[in-house]
């Protein structure tokens, strides 16, 4: 089976109203052409799931500001105003997870698991809505799986067979939004043939890889 | 400590300086936090963890690294034997108490170790990051920051009314003024130092919680 596809070929996996992980922090790991593909491809009212919306122009910023998404759920939205403008002005439905609970959640969501118990958010806001057990005397909150119809996935190489390394810092949400969606895309600086890449440091396996395009397209 | 006066921002990172541990892991918040490292003295080396995803933190030397960012998203660089994991991996270290100390900012701290750090309602609502899981976390939290709000508003405060980041976790409050210790079950707040030059009257005006004062502390 043939993973490699070009870019123009992206566009037709985008619909009205589906929900997108994506990879990066501060746009740093976030893929710059299947970004702007979605962006392209006019879908709407998408539900976006990462760990921030990174600034206006860069990372999933753009389709914040072009009012692509309904919803949204994420850790910081600090660094672009447009998405704090939109939630207060009641445009745009926003759910704040903490960081390693959005992360822990997108992993149960990969790894068949019903949920994670974590002590973050015990005692705050976030615990509102959500089941607490107390084991041994210590409060949990049960955090609930989260899974997406497309993953958007940024690596630094892939090879053939959709095995992904990827680059420094830029690794964050990547591998595990790459486990939590049905449809799984990754955008790959650089593509090498089956074997080139050393076992011993694939951070992904390609077999929950579904499509690779080699950025500025093939 | 020099004649001339130093910079509140400085006097506090220098005070959180030596509360630090040769060997300790520590995750800096951003702003304030950040200038920590410059004041520990050499016989002291830490490892910084960066929650977006690497151990070795380190300031930036030469040209930006493709990748290589910090948890603000600006370039920086990265000590040897610096590690690189992802999200769920950065945040089973917070979590999991593999990180010794976490030193971060706060809008609001109370005498029970609540701290409010993450939003004001219909304001201002970054959203809360990794500052939960950190402040949950962390084996040790301090709270470094200026005394009072910029209009002279107390921030140590009986009890917070803004959304908490985290219920009683806070152990040591260090600012310009004085440094606190928080002893959930032995009576909330303890004044544990005053910083040069400071009287405890001071310190009073500027706090509206309540505090003992340490048998160790120099008035």
């Amino acid at each position: 089976m043939d993973k490699i596809i070009g870019i123009n070929e992206v566009v037709q996996h985008f619909k009205d109203g589906m929900t997108v992980l994506y990879g990066g922090f501060m746009g740093v790991g976030t893929p710059a052409g299947l970004v702007k593909c979605l962006l392209d491809s006019g879908a709407c009212k998408l539900t976006l799931v990462g760990n921030d919306t990174a600034f206006p122009d860069t990372g999933v910023g753009p389709l914040i500001v072009k009012k692509r998404v309904g919803k949204l759920v994420t850790s910081h939205i600090g660094t672009n105003p447009e998405t704090g403008r939109q939630m207060i002005a009641g445009e745009l439905e926003v759910e704040l997870v903490p960081q390693g609970s959005l992360a822990e959640r997108v992993r149960c969501g990969g790894a068949g698991l019903g949920g994670v118990l974590t002590p973050t958010g015990v005692g705050t806001i976030v615990e509102e809505g959500k089941t607490k057990l107390c084991f041994d005397g210590k409060e949990y909150l049960v955090e609930r799986p989260i899974r997406g119809d497309i993953a958007l996935i940024k690596a630094r190489k892939a090879d053939r067979s959709g095995n992904l390394v990827y680059e420094r810092a830029a690794r964050n949400f990547n591998p595990l939004m790459a486990l939590a969606a049905d449809l799984v895309v990754v955008e790959a600086d650089e593509l090498v043939d089956v074997g080139e890449l050393d076992p011993e440091c694939i951070v992904t396996p390609g077999v929950v890889v579904h499509k690779i395009v080699v950025t500025g397209g093939l | 400590m020099s004649a001339k006066p130093m910079d509140p921002k400085h006097i506090i990172a220098a005070r959180v300086a030596r509360e630090l541990h040769d060997g300790d892991v520590v995750n800096l918040g951003i702003g304030l936090p950040t200038l920590v490292p410059n004041h520990l003295p050499p016989d002291i080396r830490i490892t910084l963890q960066s929650e977006n995803g690497f151990l070795g933190l380190a300031p930036l030397e030469g040209d930006p690294v493709p990748g290589l960012v910090n948890a603000g998203g600006q370039p920086c660089g990265m000590q040897a034997g610096g590690v690189f994991f992802d999200s769920a991996m950065s945040f089973v270290l917070i979590r999991g108490g593999h990180v010794d100390v976490t030193v971060l900012g706060a809008l609001q701290v109370d005498q029970q170790g609540n701290l409010a750090n993450w939003m004001v309602p219909g304001k201002m609502v970054p959203g809360m990051g990794g500052a939960m899981d950190l402040v949950t976390g962390a084996r040790h939290v301090i709270v470094a920051m200026e005394h009072c709000t910029k209009d002279g508003g107390a921030k140590i405060l009986k009890q917070c009314n803004l959304p908490l980041t985290a219920k009683s976790r806070v152990n040591k409050i260090v600012t310009e003024l004085a440094v606190f210790r928080i002893d959930p079950g032995h009576g909330g707040l303890v004044l544990e130092e005053l910083q040069a030059g400071i009287s405890l009257d001071q310190v009073r005006r500027c706090t509206e919680a309540e505090f003992r004062i340490s048998p160790d502390c120099q008035l």
